[in-house]
């Protein structure tokens, strides 16, 4: 059946839609059963906003999409990267600690910064790697603790060269030179703030992660491999060298998350490093289904959610964290849309396809021994 | 996707003939007595007395408890079949429900409300990945951040101006019933002051056993006991197990998989709500916003390293929560554990070099033991920042190093639906 047919297009669709609805119904029976404004909060959350929130919105997205392709590098081929957090923060401190030095000039500095951050991030997910090829322990737990070892090791390597500005007491790396910041683009008119410009790095990333898993020999095998080890061993896969890969590349994408904040706001590394992006990631990676334009809706609406929240203390006098409970149904809600339209799908074809054995003209019948 | 993961590196001990022994009471006594004879060497040879004083080990153990009921949440869970990877979620959920039914009504309230949270937890987990087939880490994902949302959003609106809370944190609760066998726990702390080779550290162990006892950590040892008993020694463990090795043969067999594997994923909610009932209730006396900081993940991590077996899953939580202890008293004792790193090191590197004849690796663990043993004789004292690495580096480096037989059960991770296995 071709990918097009409007019942599949219609069908797809169902699903996030579906999950919207069961989220806001959900959402409103808790704030029911708690005696929240229901009202008040939907209206803060769903009015639309205005250009200075809608130019964070997207930046917040361009960075929730870079970390959520990172994990689904991982997701295709059957690898779960937690560690996503843990090699965006050495990445981001090993890419802010060479940027500062300012050893060359302008643009140039930006983009070998991209690649320190990247073999940054690349290596510590490394360590996770070599730990399962060659000693096959589990990356769930190796990520886990290399996350936690990442926030040790740079905090003691933060202590060593960072530097105290003047009249400032906030200690941080030193600033990124100002030919090398990026003052982003005034996409948004009205906006007194720019969208960044390493959103052109959260595209190119994107249609590399389409491309190269998508349409190479590479991508076929890494998916394979995902699918059905045995039938990839049996097509002459290097499982090994495979994982390697692809938990490098993942780490290596986890290691620009922090790029955006860095070269378009931050300027350094300093205490004021967000975390919890890797984690965001995987919610986002699971909601896009690993789908390069999946992952881009799913990460405007994560930040979208994010950015609206922000106001639900003043306006309606709830705790902003309600906006977890919303991320996280709706996760559960579109997995189990899926799964439901799954079985629907597979039932109406069923009909059909009985349908027309049924009405199609009775063949000949089977002639066995002789005719009367 | 699915849950399972890959399983490189697994197959490299398949192959081997099956002739080690089993591992026994006796073996893991073994075990334990060679590991506090090496601490004690240690402790004289570096004159910190600290790193195996029953002061650190009463704390060791507090800290060990939440993650080995985490662990055993994720032990009913994948025994039955299903990854539970929402268990940090379940456990801030347990948090709360023992912060708000622990100042209104007294702390075993908080014990059971801690345990109905979690088991709510588990409900949302069962419903989703037993009734509805969604893919677990999906689901888990999930629950991990409702349940982040839920506890600060519930905190919010049931601890901001009630006297002495906040919006993100509960009132003091009152504490539940400690155990101290007085007579017995200062004649020890007595002969541990002595400073002998190994009988002064046999005593501290024992002294931590019988000293400021928590109610809750006795219960977990119960718990786990029980555990054992049910899973292993009676029908219906041998019926849940089968659920998680071949749900398709237990179904030819008569065993309502579904209901099991749900009534498993529950009460895996509970074990983790009650850890961290045990981090509100008597780690901290209050519930606090990020009271968890992860622990679900590492009692997880500690199931792993225990290969999906409530023993090994205790004497990795027991690994964390020392080494976590340990460091969390001072930067002289990770000093001292450098020497042994340094000393561990330079053993594997020469086995593997005499034995194995690898000589890449050998070379490699010798030159980064020299590296340690020249980082321990030329500084002090470690790096504060670093210290707090340390129950993570050990957790890596034991499973680097311990020979990789871990076997997760068979179906662990599948999605089961009735009456579609053929």
């Amino acid at each position: 059946m071709s990918r097009l047919n409007p019942r599949r297009i219609a069908l797809a669709l169902a699903a996030p839609v579906l999950a919207l609805v069961v989220a806001f119904i959900v959402t409103s029976i808790i704030l029911l059963l708690f005696g929240d404004p229901v009202g008040d909060v939907w209206k803060t959350i769903l009015t639309w906003p205005r250009p200075r929130q809608q130019v964070q919105v997207i930046n917040a997205a361009t960075v929730y999409y870079i970390s959520a392709i990172a994990v689904a590098i991982g997701f295709r081929m059957n690898l779960f990267n937690i560690g996503v957090d843990g090699q965006y923060r050495v990445a981001v401190f090993a890419a802010a600690v060479f940027a500062g030095q300012a050893w060359l000039p302008g643009i140039l500095n930006v983009l070998v910064a991209l690649v320190v951050a990247m073999v940054t991030g690349g290596l510590w997910a490394g360590i996770a790697a070599y730990l399962k090829v060659k000693r096959g322990v589990s990356e769930v737990i190796s990520t886990i603790m290399l996350n936690a070892i990442a926030t040790g090791v740079v905090s003691w390597l933060f202590a060593k060269v960072a530097v105290r500005p003047e009249g400032s007491n906030v200690v941080q790396t030193k600033d990124i030179p100002e030919s090398s910041r990026l003052e982003g683009f005034a996409l948004i008119p009205g906006a007194t703030n720019r969208v960044y410009s390493m959103i052109l790095l959260a595209i190119v990333v994107g249609f590399l992660y389409w491309f190269i898993l998508g349409k190479t020999r590479f991508g076929y095998d890494l998916r394979a491999t995902g699918r059905s080890e045995t039938a990839a061993v049996a097509s002459g896969v290097n499982v090994p060298r495979m994982v390697m890969t692809a938990m490098i590349a993942s780490g290596a994408v986890g290691g620009l998350v922090g790029m955006p904040l860095l070269f378009g706001q931050d300027f350094n590394y300093g205490t004021t490093i967000q975390s919890g992006l890797g984690f965001a990631g995987i919610g986002i990676a699971l909601l896009g289904r690993n789908n390069a334009v999946g992952i881009a809706f799913a990460a405007v609406l994560w930040a979208f959610l994010d950015i609206q929240s922000n106001a639900l203390q003043i306006q309606a006098g709830v705790a902003q964290e309600i906006v977890f409970i919303i991320q996280g149904v709706i996760l559960f809600a579109v997995v189990i849309a899926y799964e439901l339209i799954r079985r629907a799908d597979k039932r109406i074809e069923q009909n059909r396809v009985a349908k027309e054995l049924a009405s199609a003209p009775k063949a000949q019948p089977t002639t066995e021994g002789a005719p009367a | 996707m699915s849950a399972a993961g890959l399983e490189v590196g697994a197959k490299t001990v398949a192959d081997r003939p099956a002739k080690r022994r089993r591992f026994g009471a006796r073996e893991w006594l073994i075990v334990v007595a060679a590991a506090l004879a090496i601490l004690s060497i240690l402790r004289i040879v570096t004159d910190t007395p600290d790193i195996d004083s029953s002061g650190a080990l009463i704390a060791g153990l507090a800290a060990a408890v939440p993650i080995a009921l985490a662990g055993l949440g994720g032990l009913w869970s994948e025994r039955a079949g299903v990854v539970n990877i929402g268990l940090e979620g379940m456990m801030i959920l347990g948090t709360w429900g023992a912060g708000f039914c622990g100042y209104q009504w007294g702390p075993w309230a908080g014990v059971a409300g801690a345990i109905v949270m979690g088991m709510i937890g588990g409900l949302i987990h069962a419903v989703a990945t037993v009734i509805f087939g969604v893919d677990q880490i999906v689901s888990g994902v999930a629950i991990n951040i409702i349940g982040l949302g839920v506890a600060k959003y519930l905190a919010v609106r049931f601890f901001t101006g009630v006297p002495g809370g906040g919006p993100t944190q509960s009132p003091q609760i009152d504490s539940l019933p400690n155990f101290t066998v007085a007579p017995l726990s200062d004649a020890l702390g007595n002969l541990e002051g002595k400073g002998w080779f190994f009988i002064s550290d046999l005593a501290a162990v024992l002294r931590a056993l019988c000293t400021n006892l928590s109610v809750l950590t006795i219960l977990t040892v119960l718990l786990f006991v029980g555990t054992w008993w049910l899973l292993w020694r009676t029908p219906f463990g041998l019926r849940l197990r089968s659920c998680g090795e071949s749900p398709v043969a237990a179904e030819t067999l008569g065993v309502n998989v579904i209901r099991y594997k749900f009534l498993a994923v529950v009460l895996s909610g509970g074990f983790a709500g009650l850890g961290g009932g045990f981090l509100a209730l008597v780690a901290a006396h209050i519930y606090r916003d990020g009271q968890t900081a992860g622990r679900g993940y590492i009692g997880l991590a500690a199931m792993i390293f225990g290969n999906w077996r409530p023993g090994g899953l205790l004497a990795g939580a027991g690994l964390f929560g020392y080494t976590d202890a340990v460091q969390l008293r001072g930067g002289g004792n990770v000093h001292a554990f450098l020497l042994l790193f340094a000393v561990i090191l330079v053993a594997v590197g020469v086995w593997q070099i005499v034995r194995n004849r690898r000589l890449v690796q050998g070379i490699l663990a010798l030159v980064v033991g020299g590296l340690v043993a020249w980082w321990f004789f030329g500084s002090d004292a470690v790096p504060p920042e670093l210290t707090g690495t340390t129950p993570y580096v050990v957790t890596l480096l034991v499973l680097a190093f311990a020979s990789q037989r871990l076997r997760m059960p068979a179906a662990d991770g599948k999605i089961y639906r009735k009456g579609e296995g053929h």
